[in-house]
């Protein structure tokens, strides 16, 4: 028993539950933020956060307060993400058929080369709003995991549908279309 | 045939002007490279630095961003301030880079591993000591119901 509480030993232990600390904290600290979808599960809708971004094109700010009143698709992107150039063609035609009925599709790029983003846009021929979040800090705040993301955001600004991955047709009838004939 | 050769030399001779301005410009240019960038930035979506994200494809356009500056004769700080505006200053990867020197972080990051190579070597010292003064088997010891007594007690610290 003395042999245990010789300094040694007891050393190796604080050693080991500091590791064993870290470890956990670590592990706690990388776990997603799924509080969105517990929501949407619970059928309610939590506010969508905050924030204020430069336009990709470099005029000018926008925040998504801008945009209170109108369904909002936002789209999180960038142009090295493989599976965003398959879901683009598609964003744009929705957005078309959005802005006629009080809708828009938003895209945030993240994470990205603002020239290559630039080029990303030109390519797909893309005319929605699209603004940059080059460090990457709305990931925390929606919780993003990867690319593409995206967040229906209703006319009062409440999340009120979540694809992690692609948007298709389905999902945008299904979910979006009707959020249009909410009112505020 | 000296025709031929007259314009032979001057094609040489217009090729060697031509050559001297870029030569020049090149001289001029501020001598960096990928290697030496991709060491002191984050590849800021995998969270690694750039040096180790070989295959993510935002480390692949991060390092072709970097060769078209070097190739645009930037320099290294230059890089890196231009790596700070697209990505945020996240994206440099070494510590007091983000103009935060007088964090305690920065100086945490050097003392926290240069303790624990002391400490490990503290470690390593102290067991090999006493590896070293343990009894060997078969060596002459205190014989006798005294002396295994002795060596039990010396055993268990009692």
């Amino acid at each position: 028993m003395r042999r245990l509480l010789a300094p040694i030993p007891i050393a190796v232990l604080a050693v080991v539950v500091a590791l064993v600390a870290l470890l956990a904290y670590g592990l706690a600290s990388n776990e997603p933020d799924r509080g969105v979808e517990q929501a949407l599960v619970a059928g309610g809708r939590e506010p969508a956060p905050e924030f204020e971004l430069p336009r990709l094109s470099g005029g000018g700010t926008a925040s998504l307060a801008d945009y209170r009143g109108k369904v909002v698709v936002l789209n999180f992107w960038a142009s090295w993400c493989g599976p965003c150039k398959v879901e683009s063609p598609l964003l744009q035609r929705w957005h078309e058929r959005l802005v006629k009925r009080g809708g828009l599709v938003l895209g945030v790029d993240v994470q990205d080369i603002s020239d290559d983003a630039r080029a990303f846009v030109n390519e797909y021929g893309l005319t929605y709003p699209m603004l940059r979040d080059g460090p990457g800090d709305l990931r925390d705040d929606f919780g993003i995991l990867g690319l593409p993301e995206s967040f229906v955001i209703d006319r009062r600004g409440r999340i009120a549908a979540v694809v992690r991955g692609v948007v298709d047709d389905a999902f945008m009838r299904e979910r979006v279309a009707p959020l249009l004939r909410e009112r505020t | 045939m000296r025709g031929a050769l007259a314009g032979a030399q001057l094609k040489a001779a217009l090729a060697a002007a031509l050559a001297l301005p870029t030569a020049a410009l090149a001289a001029d240019c501020p001598q960096t490279t990928l290697g030496d960038v991709e060491d002191e930035v984050m590849c800021s979506i995998c969270g690694t630095p750039l040096g180790l994200a070989s295959e993510a494809p935002q480390a692949q356009r991060e390092r072709a961003y970097i060769e078209r500056l070097i190739a645009d004769c930037r320099s290294k700080d230059e890089i890196k301030r231009a790596l700070v505006a697209q990505f945020g200053e996240s994206v440099l990867a070494l510590p007091g880079d983000a103009g935060d020197d007088n964090g305690i972080e920065d100086t945490l990051v050097y003392v926290i591993p240069a303790l624990g190579i002391v400490l490990a070597g503290a470690g390593i010292a102290f067991a090999a000591t006493r590896w070293r003064r343990r009894p060997k088997p078969g060596t002459a010891g205190p014989t006798g119901d005294s002396g295994r007594v002795d060596l039990d007690m010396e055993r268990y610290d009692l």
